[in-house]
C-alpha cells in the first residue's frame, strides 16, 4: 500500500473531513435505526382506532351520576339538579383556581359530562356513588390527596392544577352521547 | 477486496442449505406470475386488491374467515374515512353484554374486525361436510410457493386421471398436496363483474383475489419495499465512506 | 500544560479516579489493545457477532412490550406486532432474520478459529468460552422461535424437548420438567418466554469474558506465529474503521434479506397457529440447527443419536488436544489445509441433509457425513498433526508481509 500523498497538512484536513463524515453518517443512521424502536412504544393501530365510545344518558335520573370507559379511563357522567346547575353558575369567578365559566362546561346545563381522572396525579376522584362523599364543594373529592371539585366539576381545594377536562362529545340524539 | 469476496462466499455457503430446503419441497410446477407486488420496487395495485377484495365478499367469505383483517385497514387502500364507516355498516358484528346481559348485534365500525362467517370450529365443519376451511388472513405466507400457489390452486381443478380414486366429498385439484382438495372449484369466468369493467375471466378473478390475499398477509409491504430502499442506500453510502476512511487510516500501515 | 487542562479533561480524570470505566474500554476494543497488523477481512465477524448481539437484544426488548406469552394469544400478538405497532414488521423482522445472520456471523468466526488454528495454546479457555457462547445461543435461538405459537414453533419444541427422554431412567422426568406438564403447552411457553429474554444477557457476560480472555495472549492472526510488540498495532482506530466497514458490508446483506426475502429464512407452516392435534409433514429446525439435527437422525438408536448430537459440540471442548500440531495456520500445513476444506463442506452436507426427510439418498449420506465429523474430529486432527510437515514458518509478521516488495 504505497501512498505517495506525503503533503501532510492538506493530508490531514481531508483526513479528518472524511473521518468526520463517516463518523457522522454513521451516528444518524444509528439514531434513524433507533426511532422505530422508540415509535413502537406510541400507541399502536388498533389502539388509535378504539377512541370513542357511545352510551346512551336516557336511563340516568336526575341527581345521578354514572361513570362510562373512554379509552380504558373513567368519564363522569352527572345528571345535574337545578340546585347544583345554580350553585355552579352563581361562583364568583374570580375565586377559581381554574378560570371557566360552567356554561363553557357543558353542552346542556343537566348534563355534566368530565374525564374522572383527576388532574393532580390521575386518581379518581369519590362522589359519583350515592354514598360516596362529594367534599365541600358538592361535587368530587378524590381521597388520595385532598383535591375537591364543585358541582361543575372545577377544582376548588387542594392540589391539583386543573379543572376536571371536558372530553370532546357530541349529542347523537336527545339521548345517545358519542366521546371522542 | 479478495478477502471480502472470499468472505462473502463463505456467507452465501453457510446459507445455502435453507434456500436448498425452501426450493426443495414442491414437486408441482406452479405458473409463476408477474406481481405488481414484486421486486425492489413491487408495491400492491390497490385497484386490483380492491376487486380481488370483491370477490372474497362475493364468494370466499361464505366459508373463509379474515380474522387479522378489520374495516379501517381499508384506509390503507385508498378509501376515505366515510367509505370505510359505509363498508362497516353493511356488517353486522356481536358485542355485549349489555346492561340487561344479553349479547346484541350492531352494525360494525371501522375499528371492529370483519366478522367471521360461522361461529365457532365446529359449526363450520358441520356447514362443510367435516372439512374445516382456513382462515385466510396469512394464507399466502403460510403455504410453499406463495401468492403462485394459491392463484395456481384455484385454476387447478380438473377431472381425475384415470383410475384416481377420489374420496367421497372431495375433489380433485392437481396443485394441492394429495391432489384431494374439500373446496369445490368456485373460481370461473364471469364469476363476479367489476364495477370498473376490469376483464373477469377465471384467470384475472383468480389474480385479483390472490393479491387480495396477499395484501391481507403483508399490508406493510409497500412501506417495507419503499423503506428498504432508502436503507441500503444508505448503508451503501455508509460503507463506501467507512471503506475509504479505513484506507485512509491504515495508509501507512505494511500489512 | 498541566494546570491549563480542559474542563472535560478534568471531568474525566475525576471520573477515572473513581471507576475507570473508561480506560477499561479503551484497554478493551480500543487504542490501548495492540492487535497484529495482518489480520484479514475475517477477523471482521467477532466485531460483527458482537453487533448483531446488540441487534438482537434491542429489537428483542421492544418486541417484548408487544408480545403476549399465552398460548391463547402468542400468535395473534405477533400479527398484532405486524400489524398494528409502529414499526412492528420491521422491528419483528430484523428479529426473526438477525437471529441468521447473527449465525452468520459466529460460524464464519468459528471457522476462522478453526482454519488459523486460534483454538490452541495459549487461547483454550478463551476457545471454550466461544464454544459455550455457541450452545447457549442455539438454546436461546431455538426458545425463540417456539414463541410466535406457529405449528413449527409447537412442534419443533415438541420434538427437540422430548429428545431429552432418551436418557435412561430419568429421561421422562426431565423431559416433563421442562414441559411443566405432559406435553408442550403453556407452561412451556412462558417459560421459553422467560429464558429466551435471560439468555441473550448470559450470552453478553459470556461475550465480555471472551473478550477479556483473548486479550491475556492476544490475537491471533492469519500467519499463526506470536506477533512481535513491533508487529502490533492499537485497535483503535485501525480495526475500528476497518470494522465499521466490515459491518456495512454485513448490512447490507442483512438489510435486503429483511426488505426484500423477510420470510425466506423461515418456514411458511409457522404462519400457522400451533395445532396440537396436527403434525406438520416435515419438521425441519431453523438452518443453523440443521447440521446437528442431521447427526441426530443419522443414527437409529434414539439414545446414541442424543449422545452423538450433543457429542458434535463437545468434542469441540476437546479439540485443543486433538489437534497434535504445533503450527497454527492451516497456511502452512498443507495436509490439514484439505481436510479443513473438507470439514466445511461435510458441515454444508449435513446441514442440507437435515432439511431432507431421513430416508433414502439423504440418510445415507448425514450417515456418511456423521461419521466423518467424529472421524476428523476424533482420528484424522491427531494423526494429520503427526505426520504432517508443515511449511516453514516465518520469523515475523513484518518479514512476511515484506517479502513481497523485496
Amino acid at each position: 500500500m504505497a501512498n505517495t500523498a506525503h503533503a501532510e497538512p492538506a493530508g490531514e484536513t481531508r483526513r479528518d473531513f472524511l473521518l468526520h463524515t463517516t463518523v457522522a453518517v454513521g451516528a444518524v443512521g444509528t439514531a434513524m435505526m433507533v426511532w422505530p424502536l422508540i415509535h413502537s412504544m406510541n400507541p399502536a393501530a388498533d389502539t388509535l382506532s378504539l377512541s370513542t365510545t357511545e352510551f346512551s344518558i336516557a336511563g340516568v335520573t336526575e341527581g345521578q351520576r354514572i361513570v362510562v370507559v373512554w379509552r380504558g379511563n373513567p368519564v363522569f357522567v352527572a345528571h345535574r339538579t337545578k340546585a347544583e346547575i345554580d350553585e355552579a353558575r352563581k361562583v364568583n369567578l374570580s375565586e377559581l383556581k381554574d378560570v371557566q365559566k360552567d356554561e363553557d362546561r357543558a353542552q346542556k346545563p343537566e348534563f355534566l359530562i368530565v374525564s374522572g381522572s383527576c388532574t393532580h396525579l390521575g386518581c379518581i376522584p369519590l362522589g359519583s356513588k350515592p354514598t360516596d362523599p362529594k367534599g365541600e364543594f358538592g361535587g368530587w373529592f378524590c381521597p388520595c390527596h385532598g383535591s375537591q371539585y364543585d358541582t361543575s366539576g372545577r377544582i376548588r381545594k387542594g392540589p391539583a392544577p386543573r379543572n376536571l377536562d371536558v372530553p370532546p362529545y357530541k349529542y347523537l340524539s336527545e339521548t345517545t352521547v358519542r366521546i371522542g | 477486496m479478495r478477502n471480502i469476496l472470499l468472505v462473502a462466499t463463505a456467507a452465501v455457503a453457510l446459507a445455502i442449505p435453507s434456500v436448498i430446503n425452501a426450493a426443495e419441497e414442491h414437486e408441482v410446477h406452479l405458473a409463476k406470475q408477474e406481481w405488481s407486488f414484486n421486486g425492489v420496487l413491487g408495491k400492491f395495485d390497490k385497484e386490483q386488491v380492491q376487486r380481488g377484495f370483491q370477490v372474497y365478499k362475493d364468494v370466499c367469505s361464505a366459508c373463509h374467515s379474515l380474522q387479522y383483517l378489520a374495516f379501517r385497514n381499508f384506509e390503507d387502500l385508498g378509501y376515505s374515512e366515510e367509505q370505510v364507516k359505509a363498508l362497516a355498516g353493511q356488517y353486522e358484528v356481536t358485542d355485549g353484554p349489555n346492561d340487561e346481559g344479553e349479547m346484541f348485534k350492531r352494525k360494525a365500525k371501522a375499528s371492529d374486525h370483519l366478522p367471521h362467517p360461522f361461529p365457532n370450529d365446529q359449526a363450520a365443519r358441520a356447514a362443510n361436510g367435516g372439512a374445516l376451511p382456513p382462515d385466510l388472513s396469512l394464507v399466502t405466507k403460510a403455504r410453499e410457493g406463495g401468492p403462485d400457489y394459491i392463484y395456481n390452486l384455484l385454476l387447478a381443478y380438473e377431472e381425475p386421471p384415470k383410475g384416481f380414486e377420489l374420496l367421497p366429498g372431495l375433489n380433485y385439484n392437481k396443485v394441492f398436496p394429495g391432489n384431494q382438495i374439500a373446496m369445490a372449484k368456485q373460481i370461473q369466468d364471469g364469476l363476479v363483474t367489476y364495477a370498473d369493467g376490469a376483464p373477469n375471466d377465471a384467470a384475472h378473478v383468480a389474480k385479483d383475489v390472490t393479491a387480495f390475499l396477499h395484501w391481507v398477509a403483508e399490508p406493510k409491504l409497500d412501506a417495507r419495499h419503499s423503506t428498504g430502499l432508502r436503507v441500503l442506500l444508505y448503508t451503501l453510502l455508509f460503507t463506501v465512506l467507512a471503506y475509504l476512511a479505513k484506507r485512509r487510516i491504515w495508509a501507512k500501515i505494511e500489512h | 500544560m498541566d494546570n491549563q487542562k480542559s474542563v472535560w479533561r478534568r471531568a474525566f480524570e475525576w471520573h477515572e479516579a473513581r471507576l475507570p470505566i473508561i480506560s477499561y474500554i479503551d484497554h478493551a476494543v480500543g487504542t490501548q489493545y495492540p492487535a497484529p497488523k495482518n489480520l484479514n477481512y475475517f477477523w471482521n465477524f467477532g466485531f460483527i457477532a458482537g453487533f448483531m448481539l446488540m441487534t438482537m437484544i434491542l429489537t428483542g426488548i421492544f418486541l417484548a412490550m408487544n408480545y403476549t406469552d399465552h398460548t391463547s394469544m402468542a400468535f395473534d400478538s405477533v400479527e398484532h406486532i405486524m400489524r398494528d405497532v409502529n414499526y412492528g414488521w420491521l422491528i419483528r423482522y430484523m428479529h426473526f432474520n438477525g437471529a441468521s445472520f447473527f449465525f452468520i456471523a459466529v460460524y464464519i468466526h468459528i471457522f476462522r478459529g478453526l482454519y488459523y488454528g486460534s483454538y490452541k495454546a495459549p487461547r483454550e479457555v478463551l476457545w471454550w468460552i466461544g464454544v459455550i457462547i455457541l450452545i447457549v445461543m442455539m438454546a436461546t435461538a431455538f426458545m425463540g422461535y417456539v414463541l410466535p405459537w406457529g405449528q413449527m414453533s409447537f412442534w419443533g419444541a415438541k420434538v427437540i424437548t422430548s429428545l431429552f427422554t432418551a436418557i435412561p431412567v430419568v429421561g421422562d422426568a426431565i423431559t416433563t420438567l421442562l414441559w411443566g406438564g405432559f406435553g408442550v403447552d403453556n407452561p412451556t411457553l412462558n417459560r421459553f418466554f422467560s429464558l429466551h429474554y435471560l439468555l441473550p444477557f448470559v450470552i453478553l457476560g459470556l461475550v465480555v469474558l471472551h473478550i477479556w480472555a483473548l486479550h491475556i495472549p492476544g490475537s491471533n492472526n492469519p500467519l499463526g506465529i506470536d506477533a512481535a510488540p513491533a508487529d502490533k498495532i492499537p485497535f483503535h482506530p485501525y480495526y475500528t474503521a476497518k470494522d465499521a466497514f466490515g459491518v456495512g458490508v454485513f448490512l447490507l446483506f442483512y438489510f435486503a434479506v429483511v426488505f426484500y426475502a423477510p420470510n425466506a429464512l423461515g418456514d411458511p407452516v409457522n404462519y400457522v397457529k400451533a395445532n396440537p392435534l396436527v403434525t406438520p409433514n416435515s419438521i425441519v429446525p431453523e438452518w443453523y440447527l440443521l447440521p446437528f439435527y442431521a447427526i441426530l437422525r443419522a443414527i437409529p438408536n434414539k439414545l446414541l443419536g442424543f449422545i452423538a448430537m450433543f457429542g458434535a459440540l463437545l468434542v469441540l471442548f476437546v479439540l485443543p488436544w486433538l489437534d497434535t500440531s504445533r503450527v497454527r495456520s492451516a497456511t502452512f500445513r498443507p495436509v490439514y489445509r484439505v481436510f479443513f476444506w473438507l470439514f466445511l463442506l461435510n458441515a454444508i452436507m449435513l446441514g442440507w441433509c437435515g432439511a431432507q426427510h431421513p430416508e433414502g439418498l439423504p440418510l445415507v449420506l448425514s450417515r456418511l457425513g456423521t461419521a466423518w465429523y467424529f472421524l476428523h474430529m476424533i482420528v484424522i486432527l491427531p494423526v494429520v498433526g503427526w505426520l504432517e510437515t508443515p511449511k516453514p514458518l516465518p520469523v515475523s509478521i513484518s518479514q512476511s508481509v515484506l517479502k513481497p516488495a523485496e
